[in-house]
Order: C-alpha cells, then structure tokens, then sequence
C-alpha cells in the first residue's frame, strides 16, 4: 500500500474500494465480539466458511467476523446483508441448514429468529427486533457493518472523511469551537466539556503536548468501551487523530486495561495499518501534521482510570493519583498539557465534525447533547450493550429495549455510574438519562454501567459489594479514602453478618460525607454514592437487618437458611449428590434432611431441586429448627 | 517451595523490544508474567540490573497492579467474575462452589500447581453470568458436576 499523501488520494481510495465492492452482494456477518466468543462465535464462523465453499458459493456470498453488536443475551449474532436477517442463539450444527435455506433457497428460518411476544411469527429484520428498534446507534450501530481488522471496511464507510476535512478545511480554533458548540461532554462519567478542556491544552504553554484515550474501563459491569474499541477502533483512533490537531499534539497514548486482549490486539492492528496507509507518522495525508501513537497496556488498577493517576502509569510509575491544582489538561504526562478523553467521546469527534454541531445539537437534552451506550446487564431480559439518545426514560431502557424482568419478578432497582454512582428506586424510573438528572438523584452517568436489580436483590449486599470493591482498589495515598472505606466495610460487613448495631446507618452517613469532602480524587469523593443512595432509598432493608436480623431479599448468607420441605421432598438423591460439602443426609426412599451446621448456604440444592418438586426453601432469616411447612 | 532455575535470557530479549526505556517498565513487566506466569526474585533483579531501576521500584509497581503474580501459578486458571452483573445474578455462589470444590480460598494455588483460584471484576459477559473464565474459555454458571468433571479431567 502506498501512503496516502493528500485527502485526494484518500478519496481516490474510497473510490476504489467501492467501485470493487458489488452493494447487493450478500454478506454474512458473525458478531465476534468477546461475549460472543464466549459462545463459540469462531466455530459458527469457521462453519459458514466451510459450508459456503461446499455450497459453491464462494463467489457470492461473503463472510465478515464483526464486533459486538450489542444483543449479547442471544449470542452468537448472524445478520445477513443487504436485507438485514437476523439469526440469534446459532450453534455451528445451525449452519448448513442456514447456507440451504436462506442463502440457496432465499427463505426464512424461523426458528433462529427472534420471536415477539404473541410468540408465533418471528422477526426478521434486525431492525425491527424491540431490542435494537428503540436505540439510536449512531456510535456502535457500525461495528455490524465493518470487520475491525480491515481499514478499508472503515474506509468504505467513510472513515477518514473527517480527518480529511479537519486537516484540509478547518483551523485547529475552528475545530474546537466545533467541539465546543456541539457540547460534546465526557464520557468517562464526569461529563466535563470536552471542547474546553481541548481548548485548555491548546492553549496552554509548551510545545509537547499529550492526547490520550482512556480504555481502562475498570467499573464491573460495564463493557461499552471495550466493544467499541473491538469492533470499531479506527473510529475512536479517527476522533483521538482530529483532537492531536486540534491541541497541537504529535504523541498520543491508548490507555487500554491488559484484561481486554482483544481490545489491545485490534487497536494495535489498527495503528499498523494507519501507518501503512499514511494516516498516522509525518506530514499526514499532506498537511504538514506529525502525529504517532503508542499502546500502554494497563496492569491492573481501577483508580488508574483517574486522569492524573493514568499519566503516571505512562511514565511507567504506580498508578496513583496527584491533588490536581493544576489540571492535566495543562500539567500531565511530563508534565506536559495532556488532554484525556474516554473511548466513546473520541468516537463521537469524527460524527460532529461530518455532520457537524447544530446536527449534534439536535439529539438528546438540554444539557447532555448526543447519545451514550450503557451495558445494561443484571436482572433483565435483554442483556447487552444499547445507546440510546441522552434523556431517553430509564423505564423505555429497561422496558422497551431490555424486555423487562426475567421470570416475571418485580424490578427493585437500577443501578448506574458503578461504584461511584447509586441506586435508582423503581418510583423514579420515569427519570429522563442525563448528566444531570443522575446526579440530581444521587447517582451518576459513569461510563455507562446500568444493572437492573430484582426484589431478590438485596440492596444491603449491593452496598457492600461495591464498599468492597473500592476498599480493595483504593490506593492508600489519602487517608479519608483508605481509613473511611475501610470503616465502611468493616459497618457493612457487620450488618450483612446479622451483627448490625443502633447506630450503624448514622455512622454510615457521617463517613460518607467526610469522604466526600476530603478525599484526593473521585474514587474516594464518591465512593459513599453506593451506600448513601441505598439507605436514602432503602432504609426499610437496612433496619431489617439491624433490627430483625433478617435479610428481605434472601440474600445475606448469615441472615438465611435452606430447607428440605419433608412433605415434598422424593428423595431423589440429586441435591444430595450435588451439595458440595455434603451437608445433605438421607438416601433412595429416604427424605433427605439439611445439616444446618456444615451447610455453607451456596444455594446450590435450590438450583438443582427440580422444578416440580420444589422441595426447597430458603428463608430470609436464621433458624436452628425447621420451620415445617414455613414459607419463604 | 523449590524451583528449578529459570531461563532468564527471555526477559533480555523482552527488555531489548522496548529499546531498554524505563518507562516502559510496565510493559516488560506485562511480558515476563505472561513469559513465565508469574514473577519470581530472581526475574525481577534481572529487570532492576538491565534496566537500571531499584528493586524496591519494581517490587513497588507489582504489588501495585493486580495482574502482577509474585507467587507461583499453576498451570490452569480459573477465575470466576465477580462483576456486578454476575454479582446480583449469583456469583459468590458459584465461587463458594468452585471454591468447595477445589478446596482452596480464591487467590490459592493447589500443592500439585495444577490450579490457581482467582476473581476478576468484570469479564464483560455479563450476559453469562455469573461466569468463570477457565484457561481462556468461558463458562456460564457451571454445575458442581461439571466443575469436578473439569478438575479430574485437567491434566
């Protein structure tokens, strides 16, 4: 490949690339994104391959491993293009029987497809599917469209367009007054103006300069940057190259967690590729403008995702974080102005520059401007990754595109901004997502992490869960942080251990706003959300707890207990067998019977009784007896 | 525990690729675990001498980060989610169970080496969980039939 030397050759490429490629040819897509590897997505591809060959019609049809698409739940995804047919949940046994019918016979399997409530005809088209008909994917949307290992998919598709037109057309001022207008803000979870802080580093002093992208995306339960750096790295590498320009930056830094080796192996793919093609090194596409980019891999830190903790970990030190008196944006790497934005902010650049900021404008609310892609997990129908456009009710998120509940269970909760953000009460879900909203309800956006919670959730558990977390991911460098979440554990530990003392939510409260006041950077300053925003919602089962000693959700392993219901038990030996401390006694013919003192309450017996049976209880309390007949 | 000697010219060659920069300590350091698994004195002296960093530098950056292991691991992972999603969906569960199963508390190597028990947060398949992630392959919620089946048949 010969390097790109001006936006014309770009555009003589594109030309190129399209003139060879037929738009009625049918393509067939396998989603290959890590969810879907978990589901063997390689073999359903490697049998498409073989079966197309056997078919003869490798001329034809053509096959494209893609990045997620999003509905993680039904995996392995295959859409087949230009009609857009979706099959879900295929297995490699599925795919001769798909290569017959719909690619010779041109019909319709219906039993891959998704099928709609009244459950009898199927739909066909992904684009009628609920799950993807209420998004708006202007961001992720292209990652069913493109190979992520092939520059020229996204080339086809545009890329690079914007880069042209940033580097032929517009100044860096005008680049970042773009920026400004369009009101592009963070997507890390801040939500700070990225235009500003662009122009804080332009015009900061110094000649080296900094631009990185933060893929450290460390919050559990959110993995919307990863798919996207994935399934689509030359878009989010596009935004960071327009953003280098616009601050006057020639080195830019991928921040990506070594957890994501997909990611690292894709993006790093990515950049070779630029380089060969003359979109990354010297004078790029003829402008004059140097810029190179280098990956570091993250080892492990979740406070690492803090600007000024991120750039030490460059300089190859401990990742932690520095007061910020003087921002990154002017002292970062370096010590040098060093401008940082989340994956999915530097994916948005090349959108607003194309179809420019009134566009931009036009989607989502008064002060949150476009859309946000949250991985909408936990309790719900539709696991997966959905963007959808700022001020979108959370109800509609979880409803319309996340299908509801599963086994018709009632919704406690949702849970969104991770372990910096709180908890949602159903009586809010007409709550309009937003920066603001979110925070006026004492949670956050965060980067996205959306976890839907049922009433077997215990909501206790969950506040211990994330007070854990950070306990263990807190540095240790400022001590309201470290000493507080310490206390704070060691209070939750003690209430969820049926230990619970009068007191102990004012304690709660009172270390949740020293923390909040005093801690160095974010991880501590709102570490309390989590517990805060649960006793403010959830007070009730908070004092169950402390007060009876009893856990609602049945949750709180010292707080329940299992049971074997003489009456309906058939002495199946199943539980028995599978019970693995084997705290289980009787025999064939012989009822079996739950040793209270070795058993670990690992719910394992419950899951395995077989539903018509149900001879399993668990009750949300300690008891030495078996309550005969008691009811959960 | 006694090991046998390790070959060391690995990490001169990993060092070598990153053109012997201190900053990229990280980076080596990413390497040689994934070279040797684990991080053992006598590698991270050799680091500290090739690249001219104190030992208590290096020792500092691999307590620091998680993925650094300064312990021996064995020749299977397994490590279970412990994201928020396989959390509210059961996770501690199924770590009870892998856990009871192997006998060992997560973060422990069985004598043999055969296994090493670790939590992660957040696999990013939130749709499996709660999962655990086996040598690379991923499984969602695995019976306690199926893990001692895995474990016999691990060699």
């Amino acid at each position: 490949m010969q390097r790109l030397k001006s936006v014309v050759d770009l555009e003589s490429l594109r030309e190129r690339i399209l003139s060879k490629r037929d738009p009625n040819r049918t393509w067939v897509t396998v989603c290959s994104g890590t969810g879907c590897h978990a589901y063997a997505c390689e073999k359903v591809a490697e049998a498409f391959a073989s079966e197309i060959e056997k078919s003869g019609l490798e001329e034809q049809v053509g096959l494209r491993r893609t990045g997620c698409h999003g509905f993680c739940e039904r995996g392995p995804i295959v859409v087949i293009f230009p009609d857009g047919i979706c099959y879900l949940s295929v297995k490699p046994e599925d795919v001769s029987e798909i290569v017959s019918t719909t690619l010779v016979d041109r019909k319709l399997l219906q039993r891959l497809l998704y099928k709609g409530e009244d459950g009898e005809q199927g739909i066909a088209h992904e684009s009628e599917i609920p799950f993807y008909k209420y998004q708006t994917r202007i961001i992720f949307g292209n990652n069913r469209l493109i190979d992520p290992r092939s520059i020229e998919d996204y080339i086809a598709l545009g890329g690079y367009s914007a880069l042209a037109k940033v580097l032929s057309e517009m100044s860096p001022e005008e680049v970042i007054d773009t920026i400004k207008r369009a009101n592009l803000r963070g997507r890390g979870g801040a939500g700070f103006p990225a235009g500003i802080k662009w122009e804080t580093s332009r015009n900061a002093p110094g000649d080296v300069k900094y631009v990185i992208v933060n893929a450290d995306e460390g919050d559990p339960g959110a993995y919307m940057d990863r798919s996207l750096l994935e399934g689509n790295p030359h878009s989010v590498l596009e935004g960071l190259v327009i953003g280098a320009y616009a601050i006057g930056s020639h080195e830019g830094y991928v921040y990506v967690r070594q957890e994501y080796p997909l990611a690292v192996d894709n993006v790093s793919n990515a950049l070779g590729q630029m380089r060969e093609y003359g979109l990354l090194g010297e004078n790029l596409l003829g402008s004059g403008f140097d810029f190179d980019v280098i990956v570091h891999r993250g080892a492990g830190a979740f406070v690492s995702g803090e600007s000024s903790a991120l750039m030490a970990a460059i300089e190859g030190k401990v990742g932690e974080p520095r007061p910020k008196y003087i921002r990154t944006a002017i002292s970062g790497i370096r010590e040098k102005p060093s401008n940082l934005n989340n994956v999915e902010t530097w994916a948005n650049v090349p959108l607003i520059i194309n179809k420019g900021a009134d566009w931009y404008r036009g989607i989502g609310t008064e002060g949150s401007k476009g859309t946000k892609i949250f991985s909408l997990v936990g309790k719900v129908n539709n696991t997966g990754l959905v963007e959808v456009p700022m001020g979108m009710a959370l109800r509609e998120i979880v409803y319309k595109i996340g299908g509801g509940i599963p086994k018709g269970k009632r919704l406690k909760a949702v849970q969104t901004g991770g372990p910096s953000g709180g908890v949602i009460p159903e009586s809010l879900l007409d709550l309009p997502v937003d920066f603001d909203e979110l925070s006026k309800v004492g949670s956050m956006m965060g980067s996205g992490g959306m976890i839907v919670m049922d009433e077997e959730t215990c909501m206790v558990d969950v506040a211990r869960y994330f007070v854990d977390f950070l306990a263990y991911e807190s540095c240790g460098k400022c001590i309201p942080c470290r000493e507080g979440l310490y206390q704070m554990l060691k209070i939750l530990n003690r209430i969820c251990g049926g230990e619970g003392q009068e007191g102990d939510i004012e304690l709660l409260a009172t270390l949740g706003e020293v923390m909040d006041d005093c801690s160095l950077c974010a991880l501590g300053q709102t570490a309390s959300n989590p517990v805060l925003s649960s006793i403010k919602y959830f007070q009730d089962e908070y004092k169950a707890h402390i007060q009876e000693k009893r856990c609602p959700a049945g949750v709180c392993k010292a707080l329940i207990s299992y049971y074997i219901e003489p009456e309906k038990c058939k002495a199946c030996m199943i539980c028995l067998r599978d019970c693995p401390v084997g705290a289980i006694s009787g025999g064939k013919k012989e009822i079996h019977v739950i040793d209270q003192e070795r058993c670990t309450k690992c719910g394992t017996c419950l899951e395995v009784c077989p539903e018509r049976f149900g001879a399993i209880i668990k009750l949300p309390y300690k008891e030495a007896v078996a309550p005969y007949g008691a009811k959960s | 525990m006694e090991h046998r000697e390790q070959d060391l010219s690995k990490i001169d060659q990993i060092i070598d690729s990153y053109g012997s920069n201190k900053e990229t300590l990280i980076q080596i350091l990413l390497d040689a675990q994934t070279e040797y698994r684990w991080l053992s004195k006598a590698i991270l002296e050799r680091v500290s001498k090739k690249l001219g960093i104190p030992l208590n530098h290096i020792y500092n950056i691999t307590t620091f980060y998680k993925h650094y292991s300064l312990l021996p691991k064995g020749r299977h992972s397994i490590a279970v989610c412990l994201g928020t999603a396989c959390h509210v969906r059961g996770a501690v569960r199924l770590l009870d169970r892998v856990s009871a199963c192997l006998d060992m508390e997560p973060g422990e190597t069985t004598p043999d080496e055969k296994f090493t028990l670790t939590t992660v947060n957040c696999i990013g398949c939130c749709a499996l969980g709660p999962a655990m992630v086996v040598d690379g392959e991923y499984m969602s919620n695995p019976p306690v039939r199926k893990i001692k089946e895995l474990i016999t048949s691990s060699d």
